[in-house]
Order: structure tokens, then C-alpha cells, then sequence
């Protein structure tokens, strides 16, 4: 895996007052997206409107595209000419993503979607906040797969998250979500924007051999197959039907499992170097708080109050919503009396918090469905029954 | 007997994934004779082919990308042309051609191909239209001339059809050109002028499904349906795309019907920024279209 730093002319180094959707914006041209295909949809348009005003002074290509399964289509495409995509959408948008998104992962191609959520289901609630789309984003294409996504909790982590966002998708091939929400994308708070040698890139797996022996899904000793783009001679093909290592069709049993496996195999089996998460106060914990995006950050009042009121609580926060960090919850779920799980939805992640500590403590999930963030003190009054 | 022992060689076979042949379209299909134009155009214009690349979406036809030895893409149901959008973007120097079928590109994909010829997008795309979905099996599509059966249109099809080249005229097209099957020579004459065209090509080729379309409608064998081409085409350059309406067994109005000059979405994109933002704008791309 080869690093480089960021090219400067994508990165504008300061300190700045912005919102979690510009940000998102910011992290893209410092990670080094020069391509962004999107259609307009709320609370996440205001992302394609700086990269459309940004990117004509720093060099690349803003299209709008005429809905959102064209611009998935359009970002796998630039992906296999080179360059770094990436889209922003929310979720009647990201539910058109979900076609492509799969010919995506097929086809191991390196794209980023951020998805700025709203309250669903359907139009659901345009302009007000939702947690809603965190199972979509696993299992929202049909098939198997493994997917990667990031959860910020302030428009700092949207620029940084959008750079780890990038390179993540160029280390594994694969699409990358940020799932974001209305309430961070709407969030005016200081960014930090460092210069562009402090900020890490990760260069894609570029195959440099000869050009007839080309295999674009052989794996390499990470699992993850070396990549060219379209132009350079090498006369490859890829496809979304099942293949094999030269990405031909090939439509049997046996093909299938080996080519699904990898796809799955390629990010669990990398799953600890790609899991983020935070702790706070969980040595000695008996009740712990897992939560992730502007929720987390409700939650604090919440933890602080219990504190205060003598209560033995951590918390673990997911930077890294998918893969989900399996192994800690389980160890963590050894050591506590209890779990909460305050998310702005009806239960999705508690499901599987609860699958990863099978019955070896209670847990409690705390719903929100959508529209604003939970009352601290909902959050409290379970935080205080679980402690009984 | 292994391949390099055999006396003969197909004159098109390095332009194929020879590993893949047999192909897996029907006898009497007209797919691979718009191939072998397309492979004929690529060869008379001495195209560079790790410049050129192939994106197919789903279906017979869908299924060329995975034939030909260039870059190819095999990508979803209708989105070929905004995928071949972002790959022609992100690379101005390649030629990129959509190679799919009118169900892909008309019936679930129509808003794509509206927008990009809207845009006129720098890409070229070859239709094979065959008046149905025949990967299916032969159910009522887009281009289904009225009255004709189909699978899901079993007592005739009642609604109306698209007229693909006047679609694409409307929508901003700068080369449309219709052949069927049967005018190999002249499918090859304007792939090649379209290969050099700058901007949004069409070329829609009429050709026999002859296990479905011909079969349902007891039209007989794909020769049946070159003797038909051959009887009811007229080429007519030049001609009113509004008058190419295709009706069951009916007239086959033939011919290139647009050929025009107007600045391509990059070009566009380019002149514009530059006018607008003058020495801060980054030109993008220009330097390899001038290649063009």
C-alpha cells in the first residue's frame, strides 16, 4: 500500500466555521476526490454545492446527474478511469443507490457515499434528522457482501472521515459510506483543516505487471486484488455477474462461492485494522452506552448525570459502524451488567450489540424515531433502570 | 485441435476474448454482425484499442462488452450510458461506446440516454434494437411496433413505440443514424464516422430475434427477416426525424439523419469556466481532446 500526502491544491489549511455537509465537501478535495457525480436531495445538497463551486479552481469534474442511480453508475465508471469519486445523498436517494452500489462492490471498485440522514421511511421528514438507514447501509443491496462504514459526530470528524473514508475504499476496493445525519450536516462548529503534508493518502493498488497476464480479481496476500484503469492497455473485463479471476462470467455454484466469499472475506478478515472506535471510562464499567453520530454526543449529558449519580458508566462510541466491532462488544458484554443503545431509530445497531453479547447481559435500547434527537433525560431514565 | 493449429483464422479474432467464444446468442441473431461492423470500424479507422473501451448493460445485447478485447464493461440493467459518463470523464482521451440493446438503453434506461444527449456527452452508442426483451424471452418493449406479439403482449402489442433516432434528435443528439442488420457495409461506414464524431452518437441497428420476436409473430427465420429488411428499407439521408415512425412489418426509414458540430458537455464545461473564472479555473481534460 503505497502513502503519498495530499495534493495542496485540494486542501484549504486554516481554521473554519462550517457545517458537517461542508465539510464532507472539504474532506473530499483534501482526500484527493477529483470527481463527484449527485443529484440535489436534502439535508446533503449543500456537499455538491461547494465541490461544484470548488473543484473549477482546483482541477476535476462536478456533473449533476439526472437521479441517483445514474450517478453511482457514473462514479463506477470514473473509478475505473482513475479517479478517486465519490457522491452525497440522503435516503430516498441512497435507496436508489443501492442498484449500483452492489455493481460496486462486484465489480471491487473504490467510491465514497456520504449520507446525510433524514427521517424515514419514504419522503419521511426532508429536513429533520434520522438514524434510519444504518441497516441499509449493510444489507441494502441485494446478495451477500461486506461493506465499510464510518459514522462522524461533528463536522471535524465529516472532513476527517471523508480522507480515512477514501482511503479505505482505495486499500480494500471497496465503497465506503459515511453515514452521516441532518443534525451533524446542518452543525456549524470549528474545523481544523491541517496542511497538506500532514494529511496521509493512500495511493490505489496499482498492478505493474506484464500487461497480457493481467488478472483483475486475483487476490494478493491481503486479499485485495491489484487494480489498473481503463486506458492503459491492459484490455481487461469486469462485469456484475458472479467471475472469476479474470472477470469473466462464470454462472455456477462453485464460482459463486468462491467469488462472494472474497467479498466478504476481504473486509472481515481485515476487520481490525479497519475498525474505529472510542471508549471513555469502560475499565470499570457496569453499564455501557454504545452509541455513534450526533446521538453520542446527546448522550454525554445523559453519562455525565449518571456520574453524578454515582452510576458505573463507559461508553463506547462507533467511528466504524460497518464492520461492526464484534470482539469488543463481546468482551465488553463479559464485563458489564448492562448495554444501552440510544440510536434515532426504532432499534437497528442494538440488534447487533445484542447479537454480539448473545445473553450475558441485559439491553436495554433506547428509540428515537426521527425528527430530533433524543431528550438526554429518555436517555437517563434507562441508564438509571438498567443500573437497578 | 488446439487454436494455433487451425488453418484459418476469423480475420477479427484479436478483437475478440477468443477464451469466450462460443458466444451465447442464437443462430439467425443479427448481435454479432453489428460486432463485426463495430470490429470492421475499429480496423478501417486504425482506432488505438487501449484507447477504446466497450460498456454494455444487461441483456443480448448487454452481453458484447464480455467479446470484445478492450477495456469492457458488463454493468447494470439500463445504466450503461451514465457509466460509460463517468468513465469518459474521468478519462477525455478514451472513446467510450455503449454497446447495448433498445430495452436497455430506451426502456430502462431512457432518462440516462436523455440526459446525455442532452449534455452531448462525448460518447458513441450502437443500439441493437430487436423490438423486444429477449433475454427474457421475448416480452413487449419500448421500440414493440404496435399490433406485434410478444410474451407479455400476447393478444398484440397496444401501445405506442419510440422512434429511437427521433427521441434522440429531440433530446440533442449530433449524429443519429438507423441501419438494420442486412446494411453491414453502411452500419461500419457511420460507426466509423461516429468513432470521429465528437459528441453524442446514436446509431440504432434493426435486427432479427429470430427464437422470440420472429417465432411469436410467425415471421419465419432470420433470413425471412433480411428478405423483410431488404423489401420494406429505404434509405433516406437527411430525412425529418418525425416522420421514422416504425410500424409492424411496416417501412424501414434508413440512413444518417444527423450529423452536426456543437461543443461536447467537456468542451462546454471547459469554454465556459474559462470565460467565467479566467486564470483560476483549471482546464480539465483539453490537452488530450486536442488528440481527438
Amino acid at each position: 500500500m503505497k502513502k503519498t500526502k495530499a495534493d495542496p491544491k485540494g486542501v484549504l489549511t486554516g481554521a473554519h466555521y462550517m457545517d458537517g455537509d461542508h465539510a464532507l465537501a472539504e474532506g473530499a478535495l483534501a482526500g484527493g476526490c477529483r470527481f463527484f457525480a449527485g443529484y440535489p436531495i436534502t439535508p446533503s445538497t449543500e456537499t455538491a454545492e461547494r465541490f461544484s463551486s470548488r473543484i473549477p479552481h482546483v482541477g476535476g469534474v462536478f456533473i449533476q446527474m439526472e437521479d441517483e442511480l445514474a450517478s453511482m453508475a457514473a462514479l463506477i465508471g470514473a473509478s475505473w478511469g482513475g479517479k478517486k469519486p465519490m457522491t452525497v445523498t440522503s435516503g430516498p436517494g441512497f435507496s436508489l443507490m443501492m442498484e449500483n452500489l452492489g455493481l460496486a462492490v462486484m465489480m471491487e471498485t473504490p467510491l465514497v457515499i456520504a449520507n446525510v440522514q433524514r427521517g424515514g421511511p419514504s419522503t419521511g421528514l426532508p429536513t429533520l434528522t434520522g438514524q434510519q438507514d444504518m441497516m441499509q447501509a449493510k444489507y441494502g443491496s441485494h446478495g451477500d457482501y461486506e461493506i465499510i462504514a464510518l459514522s462522524p459526530d461533528s463536522p471535524q470528524e465529516c472532513f476527517d472521515l471523508t480522507i480515512e473514508a477514501l482511503n479505505l475504499a482505495e486499500t480494500y476496493r471497496v465503497p465506503v459510506l459515511i453515514m452521516t445525519d441532518e443534525c451533524v450536516g446542518h452543525m456549524h462548529e470549528k474545523v481544523i483543516i491541517p496542511p497538506a503534508e500532514e494529511i496521509e493518502i493512500v495511493e490505489r493498488k496499482w498492478y505493474t505487471g506484464p500487461k497480457d497476464e493481467y488478472l483483475p480479481y486475483k487476490n494478493d496476500k491481503d486479499l485485495v486484488p491489484f487494480m489498473v484503469k481503463a486506458g492503459d492497455g491492459y484490455r481487461f473485463h469486469t462485469t456484475g455477474l458472479t467471475h472469476d479471476e479474470r472477470g469473466y462470467p462464470i454462472i455456477t455454484a462453485e464460482c459463486q462461492k468462491v467469488n462472494v466469499t472474497h467479498l466478504i472475506e476481504k473486509i472481515r478478515k481485515n476487520a481490525d485494522k479497519i475498525i474505529k472506535i472510542e471508549e471513555d471510562q469502560t475499565d470499570d464499567a457496569e453499564i455501557l452506552i454504545v452509541s455513534y453520530g450526533i446521538t453520542s454526543r446527546v448522550a454525554v449529558r445523559a453519562v455525565q448525570k449518571a456520574r453524578r449519580a454515582g452510576i458505573k458508566i463507559g461508553t463506547l462510541r462507533l467511528i466504524t459502524a460497518w464492520p461492526f466491532p464484534e470482539k469488543r462488544i463481546r468482551a465488553l458484554s463479559k464485563k458489564v451488567k448492562a448495554i444501552v443503545v440510544p440510536e434515532i431509530n426504532y432499534g437497528q445497531m442494538v440488534k447487533e450489540v445484542e447479537r454480539n453479547s448473545v445473553d450475558r447481559c441485559k439491553i436495554y435500547s433506547v428509540p428515537h424515531l426521527g425528527g430530533w434527537v433524543h431528550d438526554p433525560e429518555d436517555i437517563y431514565k434507562v441508564i438509571k433502570e438498567a443500573s437497578k | 485441435m488446439k487454436k494455433e493449429d487451425r488453418l484459418e483464422k476469423n480475420p477479427i479474432e484479436e478483437y475478440l476474448r477468443m477464451d469466450r467464444i462460443p458466444h451465447i446468442w442464437c443462430p439467425g441473431c443479427g448481435i454479432g454482425t453489428v460486432v463485426t461492423s463495430f470490429i470492421e470500424a475499429l480496423k478501417k479507422n486504425k482506432e488505438d484499442l487501449d484507447k477504446v473501451a466497450v460498456v454494455s448493460g444487461i441483456g443480448c445485447t448487454g452481453r458484447v462488452a464480455g467479446y470484445v478485447k478492450m477495456d469492457s464493461f458488463h454493468t447494470t440493467h439500463g445504466r450503461a450510458v451514465p457509466f460509460a459518463t463517468g468513465l469518459k470523464l474521468a478519462n477525455p482521451d478514451m472513446k467510450v461506446v455503449v454497446f447495448s440493446g433498445d430495452g436497455d438503453i430506451f426502456g430502462i434506461g431512457g432518462n440516462h440516454f436523455i440526459h446525455a444527449a442532452r449534455r452531448n456527452m462525448d460518447i458513441l452508442i450502437i443500439c441493437v434494437n430487436n423490438f423486444n426483451y429477449a433475454m427474457t424471452g421475448g416480452q413487449v418493449a419500448a421500440t414493440t411496433p404496435m399490433t406485434a406479439n410478444a410474451s407479455t403482449a400476447p393478444y398484440g402489442n397496444y401501445e405506442y413505440s419510440f422512434s429511437l433516432p427521433y427521441l434522440a434528435d429531440a433530446c440533442g443528439a449530433t449524429y443519429v443514424a438507423r441501419w438494420t442488420a442486412l446494411h453491414m457495409r453502411r452500419v461500419t461506414k457511420s460507426i466509423q464516422e461516429a468513432l470521429n464524431h465528437r459528441g453524442l452518437s446514436l446509431i440504432e441497428v434493426i435486427t432479427p430475434c429470430v427464437t422470440l420476436y420472429a417465432r411469436r409473430n410467425r415471421l419465419g427465420d432470420g433470413l425471412n427477416l433480411l428478405k423483410y429488411y431488404y423489401d420494406q428499407s429505404v434509405i433516406e439521408h437527411g430525412a425529418d426525424t418525425r416522420t421514422l415512425d416504425i410500424a409492424y412489418q411496416g417501412k424501414l426509414v434508413c440512413g444518417k439523419f444527423i450529423d452536426k458540430e456543437k461543443p461536447t458537455f467537456l468542451d462546454a464545461m471547459n469554454t465556459h469556466l474559462s470565460n467565467v473564472l479566467g486564470d483560476d479555473y483549471e482546464l480539465y481534460g483539453r490537452i488530450n481532446n486536442e488528440n481527438d
